[in-house]
Parts: C-alpha cells; sequence; structure tokens
C-alpha cells in the first residue's frame, strides 16, 4: 500500500534540507583567549573548512604552531566523498518519497542516523589526531597536556576556551532526518485509519 | 600727607585685592567640591565619547588623544620624520617629506581640520598645515597616517590654514610672510608695495587628491589666520590680517601702529567663475606634491611646475576688506553663517560683523576707501555687536550650538562665555597659563556638540612636577553642558599644541584599518610568502627580499654581503591578524628601525662599514618567542668571494 500524499511531501523534504550542507557551514569550533577578545574559529563544512572571520584559520594555526600542532589541513579526504553520500542519500530519500513505502522512510530514516554517527566518529578522530599528533620539535611542551577539542560543548586549554557547536547546516540536517522519522509515523498513522 | 597716605594704602591694597580675585577664582576652578574625578573617568576596557586631534606645534605632528579622559593614543608623524615609525627614514615614506628645498625632516603644525560634508565632521581626513616650508597635509582617518602633502608655492610661514569649505570643496592656505613676487633677490627695506600675499585655494577630490586649484594674490600684510562660511555664507572664506602698515622690521612696534586692521572677505564662488572665464594669470613655479598609496605602501613626490593666479585689482567683486580693530588673530564663523567674529588680540573687545550687513554693504557700495583695488568696508554698516571689556588679548572663539560663544584671552589668562547677538559675557574661567586656541567638538562647524571645551595652554610653570627647564604645554578640559563652565582636567600635550578637531568618536571608529590584506600589496619589493624570499646582488647594491611571522625572518642567515654594499632590507609581514605588527632592526643602521603593519612592506637602507656578522632582530614584543625572532647578516670584505646565500633553519 502507498504511502499518504502528506507523508510522502514530507520525506522529499526532509531528503531535500539535507542538501542546505552545502549552503551552510555544520560545525563551529570557537576558540577564547584574552589576546583575541573577539575570538576565532573555523566553521567545518561537508566538503571544506573556512574561516569564522577572516584570517581565522591563519591565525589559529599561528597560535598551533608553537605547541607543535599541525596545520588546518585545507583538504582532507572525507571532504571528496562526503559530498557524494549527502547527494546519494538526498537523491535515495527523493525516490524513496516517490516510491511511496513506509518502511523506506523508516529505512533512509536509519540509514541517515548511521551516516551521522559515523561522521561524528570520524571528526571524533580527527580531532584526536589534530589534538595529540605533535611536533617533537615544539617550541612549547607540556608534558601530558593534549590539544583536541571538544566534540560538543566547551573545554579550557591552556590559555584558550575551546567550544565546539553546531551550526545552521547540521540543525538542517537534524531536521532533515527527523523530518523523514516523522513521515514514516504519519504514514502509519493515516494507514491505520 | 593725607594724600600720600590714600596713596601708600591703594598701593598696598592692590595685591590684596588681586590675590582675593585669584583666591575666588582658583576656588571656583578647582571644583573639587562635586565629582568631577568621575566626569572623567572612563572606565578600564571602555572607550571614550571623542577623539581629540591635537597639533604638535614645533614637535611637527599631530596626536590623537581621547575625551573626556585625556588619554595619549598616538602621535602621527606628518612634517617631522619619527625613528620608531620609520617615517622619513624607510625608503616608502622618503617621498613625503620631499620639497622644492629638497628632503625637509621638521616642520612647525598648527592648525588640525576636520573634512567636512554639509558642514559637519565628517571623519574621512584630518589637514594639518606645516608652517615653515608652507605645506599642507591630509591624514587619513582609516589609517591615521599621513595619506598627502602638498607644498604651497609663493608663501612664506603658512599660518591661515588649512581650514575647510563646507563640503571640503577647498582647503584654504595663507601666508602669514608677504615675500616678493616671485621670490627675487632684492633690498628688504623696500618691502611695501613690492612685497604680496599669496591666498591658495586647494581642492580636495573625493579620494582625497589635492590640488591648488588657484591663488589669490593679495597686498603684503601678515595673514593671520582664517574661516569659511557656512550656510547663508557658504562660498566665502574670511582671512585675517596684521601688518597692514607693512612693516618690515620691528613689528612688534611696525605692526601695532593701525587702530584697524582687515579680515579679507574671499568670495571663493567668484574666484571660481573667474577662473572658468580665464581671467588668471598661469605662473611658473616648483611645488611638490607628495602622495602614500597604501597598495604600494610606498610615497611618491611629484614637482608641479605651475599654479594659477587671480589679481584681486582684475577681478571685482572678490575680495573685499572688513575694517577690524586692533591686529584680528582668529577670525571664527558662527554655526548659522551669519556672525564674523574678529578678535583684535591688542584689544579688550571682540567686534563681530554680520554676514548680512556685508552683503548689504556691498550691494550699497557702502565704501570707505581701497586698499590696492580693493574695497574697504564701512565699519559703522558691517560690525553687529561688540563684546565690551571681555578680557585682554582675544585670540580664538568657538561655538556650543545653543546660541553661545568662548572667546580664548591670552594675556588675561582666561575662557570667556558670551551671548551671540545680546553680546553679554555670561561666564569666565581662568586657564593654566596663557591659553592659546580652544576647541569644542564640531566647534567650528555647522553642528557642533556642545559638551566639552578644551583650552590649550602656551605655559605650564607650576603646574606639573617640574622637569628641568623645558616644562609641558597643556590641555585642559571643562563641562560646558550647563550654565556655568567647569573645569574636569588638566592634561600636560605633546609638543606645543596650537589648534585641535574634536569629533564623536563613532564617526571614525568603524573605518579604522585593522590590518593590510597581504593579497592587496602591490609593493615591488613585496615576498608575500616564504617562498618568495630571496637575496638579489645587483652590483654594489643588495635585495634582500624578506618575510616576517611569529617568530622568525624568512631567511634569517645571510651571507656574502660585502663591506661598501648598499643593502635595501624590503620586508614583508606576513601576519593577517590585528594588532601583530613586527619590528626590525639591524646593528649600524645609520637611520633607524622598521615597524611594519600587517600586510605591509617596508624597506631600510643598511651600508655595513665594518667586517663581522652582524645581528638583525625584532623590536616589537610580538610573540612568546619574540626573543628568538633574531638572525645574522655576515659582512666580508669589500673583495671577498663569500657567495650569496641565504637560509631559514633545515628547511631552504
Amino acid at each position: 500500500m502507498k504511502a499518504s500524499l502528506t507523508s510522502r511531501i514530507l520525506m522529499i523534504i526532509g531528503a531535500l534540507l539535507i542538501l542546505a550542507l552545502f549552503i551552510f557551514p555544520m560545525w563551529n569550533i570557537t576558540l577564547e583567549a584574552p589576546q583575541y577578545p573577539e575570538a576565532i574559529g573555523m566553521d567545518i563544512w561537508v566538503n571544506k573548512i573556512t574561516d569564522h572571520n577572516p584570517n581565522d584559520l591563519k591565525n589559529i594555526n599561528l597560535m598551533n604552531h608553537y605547541v607543535g600542532m599541525n596545520a588546518i589541513p585545507e583538504k582532507i579526504p572525507e571532504f571528496e566523498y562526503f559530498p557524494y553520500i549527502v547527494i546519494g542519500m538526498s537523491i535515495l530519500g527523493i525516490i524513496f518519497g516517490w516510491i511511496g513505502r513506509r518502511n523506506l522512510f523508516l529505512v533512509w530514516f536509519c540509514m541517515m542516523v548511521i551516516l551521522g554517527t559515523l561522521g561524528m566518529y570520524d571528526f571524533y578522530l580527527w580531532e584526536y589526531d589534530y589534538g595529540h599528533n605533535l611536533d617533537p620539535t615544539a617550541a612549547i611542551k607540556v608534558p601530558g597536556q593534549a590539544y583536541q577539542p571538544p566534540l560538543i560543548g566547551s573545554k579550557v586549554i591552556l590559555n584558550f576556551k575551546a567550544i565546539s557547536s553546531p551550526m545552521i547546516g547540521a540543525y538542517f540536517l537534524f531536521t532533515g532526518i527527523l523530518t523523514a522519522l516523522i513521515a514514516y509515523f504519519v504514514a502509519r498513522k493515516q494507514a491505520k485509519q | 600727607m593725607k594724600t600720600l597716605n590714600k596713596i601708600i594704602f591703594t598701593i598696598l591694597a592692590i595685591p590684596l585685592l588681586l590675590s582675593g580675585c585669584q583666591t575666588g577664582n582658583s576656588g571656583q576652578s578647582g571644583a573639587l567640591s562635586s565629582d568631577v574625578a568621575s566626569k572623567v573617568y572612563v572606565k578600564p576596557g571602555e572607550h571614550d565619547e571623542f577623539y581629540a586631534m591635537v597639533s604638535g606645534g614645533f614637535s611637527g605632528q599631530l596626536s590623537v588623544y581621547g575625551l573626556p579622559s585625556g588619554r595619549l593614543f598616538k602621535v602621527i608623524p606628518v612634517f617631522s620624520v619619527d625613528a620608531e615609525k620609520a617615517y622619513g627614514f624607510n625608503e616608502e615614506t622618503k617621498p613625503m617629506l620631499n620639497t622644492s628645498h629638497g628632503f625637509i625632516p621638521w616642520d612647525d603644525s598648527h592648525h588640525p581640520e576636520l573634512s567636512q560634508t554639509n558642514g559637519e565632521t565628517d571623519g574621512r581626513w584630518c589637514f594639518i598645515n606645516g608652517n615653515n616650508t608652507p605645506r599642507i597635509a591630509r591624514i587619513d582617518l582609516g589609517t591615521f597616517e599621513t595619506a598627502e602633502i602638498i607644498e604651497l608655492p609663493f608663501s612664506g610661514g603658512n599660518h591661515s590654514s588649512p581650514f575647510t569649505t563646507e563640503n571640503t570643496e577647498y582647503v584654504v592656505a595663507g601666508t602669514r610672510f608677504s615675500v616678493p613676487y616671485p621670490q627675487k633677490d632684492m633690498a628688504i627695506e623696500e618691502y611695501k608695495g613690492n612685497f604680496k600675499g599669496a591666498l591658495s585655494f586647494i581642492s580636495v577630490g573625493e579620494e582625497g587628491d589635492m590640488d591648488i586649484a588657484f591663488q589669490i594674490l593679495m597686498p603684503g600684510f601678515d595673514y593671520d589666520l582664517a574661516h569659511s562660511g557656512k550656510g547663508k555664507s557658504h562660498g566665502w572664506t574670511f582671512f585675517t590680517t596684521y601688518n597692514t602698515e607693512e612693516s618690515n622690521s620691528l613689528l612688534e612696534v611696525g605692526a601695532s601702529q593701525n587702530d584697524k586692521d582687515f579680515i579679507a572677505a574671499i568670495n571663493w564662488k567668484k574666484a571660481e567663475e573667474y577662473i572658468a572665464q580665464g581671467k588668471f594669470r598661469t605662473v611658473a613655479t616648483e611645488y611638490a606634491h607628495n602622495k602614500y598609496d597604501d597598495a604600494t605602501h610606498s610615497a611618491t613626490s611629484t614637482i608641479k611646475k605651475s599654479v594659477k593666479v587671480l589679481d584681486p585689482a582684475d577681478c571685482p567683486g572678490l575680495v573685499y576688506f572688513l575694517p577690524t580693530p586692533k591686529s584680528p588673530h582668529g577670525v571664527d564663523v558662527d554655526p548659522t553663517g551669519e556672525y564674523i567674529v574678529g578678535n583684535g588680540k591688542l584689544s579688550a573687545n571682540l567686534t563681530v560683523h554680520s554676514f548680512d550687513k556685508v552683503q548689504q554693504a556691498i550691494a550699497n557700495k557702502s565704501f570707505d576707501g581701497e586698499a590696492y583695488g580693493i574695497p574697504i568696508l564701512k565699519m559703522d554698516e558691517i560690525v553687529v555687536g561688540v563684546v565690551e571689556q571681555a578680557g585682554l588679548g582675544p585670540l580664538h572663539t568657538e561655538f556650543d550650538g545653543r546660541g553661545n560663544a568662548y572667546t580664548t584671552f591670552f594675556i588675561s589668562s582666561e575662557v570667556v562665555k558670551w551671548k551671540l547677538g545680546s553680546w553679554e559675557v555670561v561666564d569666565r574661567q581662568p586657564t593654566f597659563y596663557s591659553v592659546g586656541h580652544l576647541m569644542i567638538p564640531g566647534g567650528d562647524s555647522k553642528k557642533p556638540n556642545g559638551k566639552y571645551l578644551l583650552a590649550m595652554n602656551k605655559i605650564t610653570k607650576d603646574r606639573y612636577l617640574p622637569t628641568g627647564p623645558e616644562v609641558t604645554q597643556s590641555a585642559q578640559l571643562f563641562d560646558i553642558s550647563g550654565d556655568k563652565m567647569k573645569l574636569l582636567l588638566d592634561f600636560p600635550t605633546v609638543g606645543e599644541p596650537h589648534y585641535a578637531q574634536g569629533i564623536e568618536a563613532e564617526k571614525i571608529k568603524p573605518r579604522s584599518v585593522r590590518i593590510f590584506k597581504l593579497e592587496d600589496n602591490q609593493h615591488p619589493f613585496a615576498a608575500k610568502s616564504d617562498k618568495e624570499t630571496k637575496v638579489v646582488r645587483d652590483g654594489n647594491t643588495v635585495h634582500i627580499y624578506m618575510t616576517m611571522i611569529r617568530s622568525h625572518f624568512t631567511p634569517d642567515n645571510i651571507e656574502g654581503i660585502k663591506v661598501g654594499d648598499k643593502v635595501y632590507w624590503h620586508i614583508t609581514n606576513l601576519e593577517q591578524d590585528y594588532d601583530v605588527p613586527h619590528g626590525f632592526s639591524v646593528m649600524g643602521a645609520q637611520n633607524s628601525e622598521l615597524l611594519v603593519m600587517p600586510g605591509q612592506t617596508e624597506t631600510l637602507l643598511w651600508e655595513p662599514l665594518l667586517e663581522g656578522v652582524i645581528p638583525f632582530y625584532c623590536t616589537d614584543f610580538c610573540s612568546a618567542l619574540h626573543q628568538e625572532m633574531q638572525g645574522y647578516v655576515r659582512v666580508s670584505g669589500k673583495n671577498a668571494n663569500v657567495p650569496l646565500k641565504w637560509s631559514l633553519g633545515d628547511h631552504m
């Protein structure tokens, strides 16, 4: 039995919402310190990392080189294939909406949750490497000190307070995933009636 | 005997009376009964309400203060070299101080004047005059650096300048000294009738380009100060004159004989018509026009070859003389443009002319003869009011926009508040001591901000801790928001402040530049990344393309320099962060350090005289590893065969 029109539209809307990842950054790491009254930060997109304010990345790298951290990469393999995954999932979601089988909505929702979790895990691994893989010739060495920013929330790292939080792209992603789940329940409810 | 007793009593009583007066005064001025301190207290981390641009006088600089706190933020080098900022020492700014007399490293800067739009300060630029070798500078209020300097031909002692018109169409510049025209070798005693005074009208473009639009060739008087009309008097500029006696020696006597001198009223709109009609002469001369470019981070100097000159005798309606008592110093136009205040410095009175009456007198041809073909208006017909016996030695007047005027009196050392229209004195406050100019933010514009008044003093004597024979000059801040003026603060200044300008901080703060974008750097010797660094020899000239970033120079080891080489260190600051300049100094440099702003390139010429390994280092405490920001340059003998070599760590 085909799902109701409402639920199919919802499913398609959900699938389209995740494309907002190409318009808005999804995550932000902000560093606060006395010398940076306006803070410096990076915006993480599905396919790139950018300055939050002009020259922030350059200035973060400058600060970090003293403790031997690597420069923030301009390119990582993830940026190559993440966009295909997002576009692929969006198309898949639209197709599922078109087909209109409510179980497919649930399948899409679960796939997205799994992919999202993997994405966060990947982000954690990068953060771990970024904060632990230090140049042994660094000018400033603090025994036992790592510089890994938090996954979400805030953390004091030497003179900096690092704050990690989702940005508007991530909210679109969450809403898209949630809309697919709502589509599933709407379809189920209407089927029962 | 009784008479003698009376006389003795009177003589004894005078000092008592005087001291009684003074006690009364200082009691008022102290004003410590109320909480004065909190009125000038700006909490740490908070910003002042106003910028004050205060001239440095014989320091040749312009200093930037905050009001009401009186805190000093920056001293901008304008006409004088500054080894701290390398102004006039690095290759980029040397052309700024070029003139027809060659490189002139000093001048005497008196009158800052902010650019205006519709008669209001707009925060784009501040102009200031160089007196001695006549020049006008334009300071960019985005960078707070001197952006342009133009020299003035046929001038001597460029004092009556630079006063702007309502939309900064022109800044005007009058000569204090009249000089032979054109300059030539002649007997000084032949002054009378042979010397001339040039009044320059310098047009200002949208991007600030200054150009001498025309000069008006005036009789050989001394042209002291000026202000342009506003509102109804827009289109006119007024210059005070003294020495209408045309004395060439012992002027303190010779120039003080006439009961009246003149305010010269110039109809510059008329001048524009005469220029358009071709009624000018083009006179050959030479003067420098120097401009600094923020893209190349370098200045260029061009020698201009001619100027357009208007002769008032050939141009009816161009100039009128307004008779004004006793060597008027300042001439100040009220915010409505109607009242023209002549501050007759050897008089006790202030004479106020009415612009409407001046227009009427011109229309009715109410002339009292003429001088060198310039009509003299009948004084009775144009004077609208006299502030009687206000004080001794009036110099300058500013306005609060509420119908009040404030005048400084040098000899009686006070600021006097009086009312426009009724001409009555309503308040007076002593200054410590011998006040010159005063400033109310916007006080010479159409829209004064009448909250504070800054009085600038020539003498301080006992007011501060003594520092040997030379003691500081000072500025005194008054609260003028109430009926009575209240002294709030008394702070030392840089150099000798003459005039100042004040402006609401919000008009400037948003345009203040933070960094120069590295990608926009078009300096011909810039190295915009470490990859572009190199050392190039061309005969005995060596160019070092170097970069600086926290916390190293690239390269930091250089070999192959020889005694007798001219070494140009072209250093680019790769930083793109606010407030991260780096400095550069090398042992034995006979000029200065460099202080390079983020994204900027500067060049220091270094001519090593001795063999050895010479250290260089960063002079601006830039980072935790600032002290590690250093390097060596090896200097070999004249005929050595050490090859050019440069490196940084293991990376090169």
